[in-house]
C-alpha cells in the first residue's frame, strides 16, 4: 500500500506538472464537444437547387414554390435550358437539379400521372441521400395536395389516403446534437484511457526510467496499477465534466441512472486501458505507439456507430464489431442517457466487456513481464 | 566475499557479450571494471543488478543469487545505470524522497550516508532533475542509489560525460562511501580513474583480460617499457618505431610514445634509431607500466587488429 500510494502521488505530480497535457485534457474535449456536436450534423440546410422549368405551367410553378418555401433549399438558378443547369451541377455551383419537361401539367391532368427528373450530385453519398429524401418528401406533399384538390373538385367527398405521422421515441425532436454529443463523450473517454496511458508507459521506457524502477522493491502489479489508476480517474472525471457541459449547453437528457453509466464506464475503461497497456508493451517509442493507437482508434471509432448505425453494417462487419469496445460503449451510453435503460437491458454488453477486460488485461500484463 | 561472479556467459543473438566472466569482490572493496565501449561492462552490470539473466554461470550478492533471490538482491544493492534514469520532471528532492519511500525509509534516516554527496546539490533541491548539469545529475543519481543504505553499490560509468573537476569530486565521494563500509563496483572507460580503485578488472570483447591491483607494486621485471617525448611531437616517429625489429608494440600515450620491446637487448637498436633522427629535444626512459600500459599490452595480445583501436583509448 505504501509503495502504491507513493507511486500514485508521483504519477499525479507528473501529470499535473505537465504544462501541456493538463490544459489539453480539458480544453480540447470542450472544443471537440462544442465544435463537433454542432458541426457533425446530419441536417442539411441551404441545399443549392437549379430549377429547369420547361413547362411554365401553374402545376410546375406550384411545385417550385413548395421548394422555395422549404428552409432547406435555396434557388440558385431558374432556367429552361437543361444543359445550362447541368453545367452548373458539374462545376459544383448547385447540388441538385429539378427538371420538369414541357407537358408536365398537361400530362398530370390528362393521365392523372406525370414525371419529373431529379439530378443529384452524389460525390458525397450521405449528402445525396439526404437531398433525395428531402426532395421526395416535398414532392409527396405536393402529390397529396393535388389529389386532395381533385377529390374536392370531383365532389367525391373526403380524401382517403394513408397518412403516416411518425413519432420519434427517445429523441422526439430528432435532435441530432444530443445523439452526437453522447458519441463524442465516448471518443474523449476512450482517447484518454487508451492513448494517454499507453503514451505515459512508453515514455518511461523511452526515458530509461524503468531501468531504475526495476531494481527497487516495486512489484510489477503496483507499477502498472499506479499507471492505470490515474488515467482511469481522469477519464471518469472527464465523463462527469462532459455530462455537465452537455446538460448546460445542449440540454442533454439523462433519463437513466448515472450510477449505472459510471459503473459501465469503469468496466469499459478497464478494457481500453488494457488495450493501451498492450500497445505500450509492443512498441518501443512513442512514435510507434502513436501510429498503432491511431489505427485502432480510427477503426474502432468509425465502426462504433458514431455516425452511421452499427446495425446497418454487413454481418461480417458486425462480427468484427464484437471486438470493438467502442461499439459497446457507444450503444450503452445512448441507451442509458436517452432511453433510460436499466441494468437488465445492458447485461449482454456489461458481461461481454467484463470478459473482454479480463482477457486483454491478462494478455497485456503477461506481455509486459516478458519485455522487461 | 560481497560479490561472486562465477563463469558468466551472455549472448545477444550471434554476439557473445560476456564470455566466462569470473571474479570476486571483497567486502568493502572499491572495485573497478575497465574496458572500451562495447566491452560488455553494462551487460555485466545489468546481470549484477538482476535486470538480465545470464545464460550460464552464477552471480551472487552477499550470498543471494541474482536470478533466484532477485527480490532480496534488489533490497541490498544500489544501482546507478549508465544512462540517467531518474524522473526529469520531478525535482531533486522529490526524486530522492520517492526512492527513499519506495524502499521504506526516509531521507532523514539515512542522511548521514548521502550528506557529502547531497550537500553539493542541496542548493538546487527545488530544481527539476532534467534541468541539472551532467555532474549534478550524477550526484543526484548517486544519492538516490544510496538512500536505502545498500550493502553493494553498482555504478555503471558514473563519470561518462562529466567534466574533469566533477569527475575528481565524484571519485573522492566514492572513497568516502567506501569508508562507510559499502562495497562498490564501478566501471569506467577512463584509465586514470581506474588507478583510484583497490583492484581493477579489465574487460574487452566480453572477456576478462586481467585483474590488477594498482596499489601493489608491479613484479620486478626487466625494463621493457619505454616512454619517448619530444618537443616536436612524437607522432611522426610512430611508424619508424613500429617498424623496428625489437619493437613488440608502440602506441601514443598523451604527448608521449610508449614502446614495449621484445627483449632487453632491443634497447640498443632503439638507441641507434633515436640517435639517427638527430632530434636534440627527444628524451626517453624506461618506465613502470601503468594500468593503461598493461591494458594496451593485454589488448594487443588478444588480437592484432586491436592496434588502431588501442590508440584511441
Amino acid at each position: 500500500m505504501r509503495i502504491l500510494f507513493t507511486l500514485l502521488v508521483k504519477e499525479f505530480k507528473q501529470i499535473f506538472r505537465n504544462r501541456m497535457l493538463l490544459p489539453l485534457m480539458f480544453v480540447l474535449p470542450v472544443v471537440q464537444m462544442i465544435l463537433l456536436t454542432y458541426a457533425a450534423s446530419l441536417e442539411m440546410k441551404g441545399i443549392r437547387m437549379a430549377v429547369v422549368d420547361q413547362d411554365h405551367s401553374q402545376a410546375s410553378r406550384l411545385l417550385v414554390s413548395r421548394f422555395q418555401g422549404s428552409p432547406f433549399f435555396e434557388m440558385n438558378l431558374a432556367t429552361s435550358d437543361y444543359l445550362e443547369a447541368l453545367s452548373e451541377l458539374t462545376s459544383d455551383k448547385v447540388d441538385v437539379i429539378l427538371h420538369m419537361q414541357h407537358g408536365f401539367e398537361k400530362k398530370l391532368y390528362a393521365e392523372k400521372e406525370t414525371s419529373l427528373q431529379l439530378v443529384v450530385n452524389a460525390i458525397n453519398t450521405t449528402e445525396a441521400g439526404l437531398i433525395n429524401s428531402y426532395c421526395t418528401r416535398i414532392v409527396n406533399d405536393y402529390n397529396g395536395q393535388i389529389r386532395a384538390e381533385w377529390f374536392v373538385s370531383d365532389g367525391a367527398g373526403m380524401m382517403k389516403t394513408l397518412d403516416i405521422i411518425p413519432k420519434y421515441w427517445y429523441n422526439p425532436l430528432l435532435d441530432y446534437k444530443i445523439y452526437m454529443f453522447s458519441g463524442i463523450l465516448v471518443i474523449i473517454v476512450t482517447l484518454i484511457g487508451m492513448l494517454l496511458t499507453a503514451l505515459n508507459l512508453v515514455r518511461e521506457k523511452e526515458m530509461g526510467t524503468t531501468e531504475q524502477i526495476n531494481v527497487t522493491p516495486i512489484r510489477k502489479y503496483q507499477f502498472l496499477l499506479a499507471k492505470l489508476l490515474p488515467f482511469m480517474i481522469i477519464a471518469l472525471f472527464e465523463l462527469a465534466f462532459g455530462l455537465v457541459l452537455g446538460r448546460l449547453l445542449f440540454g442533454l437528457p439523462m433519463v437513466g441512472s448515472l450510477g449505472l453509466l459510471f459503473l459501465f464506464t469503469c468496466i469499459y475503461l478497464l478494457v481500453v486501458l488494457g488495450i493501451g497497456l498492450f500497445l505500450s508493451t509492443i512498441s518501443q517509442t512513442q512514435q510507434q505507439l502513436m501510429f498503432m493507437a491511431f489505427f485502432f482508434m480510427i477503426t474502432f471509432m468509425l465502426m462504433s456507430g458514431i455516425f452511421t448505425p452499427a446495425d446497418s453494417m454487413p454481418p461480417w462487419a458486425q462480427k468484427i464489431n464484437l471486438l470493438n469496445p467502442v461499439a459497446y460503449f457507444m450503444k450503452v451510453i445512448r441507451m442509458i442517457l436517452l432511453k433510460g435503460s436499466g441494468f437488465g437491458d445492458i447485461t449482454r454488453e456489461f458481461y461481454s466487456l467484463c470478459i473482454y477486460a479480463t482477457l486483454i488485461l491478462t494478455l497485456a500484463i503477461t506481455n509486459y513481464r516478458k519485455t522487461t | 566475499m560481497s560479490l561472486i561472479i562465477d563463469h558468466i556467459d551472455k549472448s545477444f543473438g550471434a554476439l557473445k557479450a560476456l564470455d566466462q566472466i569470473d571474479f570476486e569482490v571483497r567486502d568493502g572493496e572499491l572495485f573497478g571494471l575497465i574496458g572500451p565501449d562495447g566491452a560488455g561492462k553494462s551487460t555485466l552490470f545489468r546481470i549484477m543488478a538482476s535486470l538480465l539473466i545470464p545464460e550460464a554461470g552464477r552471480c551472487t550478492m552477499h550470498g543471494y543469487d541474482v536470478v533466484k533471490d532477485y527480490r532480496e538482491v534488489r533490497k541490498i544493492i544500489g544501482y546507478m545505470p549508465g544512462r540517467f534514469s531518474l524522473y526529469m520532471d520531478l525535482t531533486v528532492e522529490e526524486n530522492l524522497a520517492f526512492y527513499a519511500r519506495v524502499f521504506g525509509t526516509t531521507v532523514t534516516e539515512n542522511y548521514d550516508l548521502i550528506r557529502d554527496v547531497y550537500e553539493q546539490i542541496a542548493p538546487f533541491k527545488k530544481r527539476l532533475a532534467g534541468k541539472l548539469s551532467g555532474g549534478m545529475k550524477q550526484k543526484l543519481a548517486l544519492s538516490c542509489a544510496l538512500i536505502h543504505r545498500p550493502q553493494i553499490l553498482l555504478l555503471d560509468e558514473p563519470t561518462t560525460g562529466v567534466d574533469a573537476v566533477s569527475r575528481r569530486e565524484f571519485w573522492e565521494m566514492l572513497k568516502g562511501i567506501q569508508k562507510q563500509g559499502i562495497c562498490t563496483v564501478v566501471s569506467t572507460p577512463y584509465m586514470d580513474e581506474a588507478e583510484m580503485c583497490d583492484r581493477v578488472a579489465m574487460i574487452q570483447k566480453g572477456k576478462l583480460l586481467d585483474i590488477s591491483d594498482p596499489s601493489r607494486p608491479a613484479p620486478e621485471e626487466a625494463p621493457l617499457l619505454y616512454s619517448l617525448k619530444s618537443n616536436k611531437g612524437v607522432y611522426a616517429y610512430l611508424d619508424q618505431i613500429r617498424n623496428m625489429e625489437a619493437c613488440k608494440h608502440a602506441w601514443l600515450f598523451g604527448d608521449q610514445l610508449h614502446v614495449t620491446l621484445r627483449t632487453e637487448e632491443g634497447a640498443v637498436e632503439m638507441r641507434a634509431l633515436i640517435e639517427s633522427w638527430g632530434d636534440p629535444s627527444i628524451t626517453w626512459k624506461a618506465i613502470r607500466p601503468s594500468i593503461e600500459d598493461r591494458f594496451m599490452g593485454l589488448m594487443e595480445h588478444g588480437s592484432e587488429s586491436q592496434l588502431t583501436n588501442g590508440e584511441q583509448i
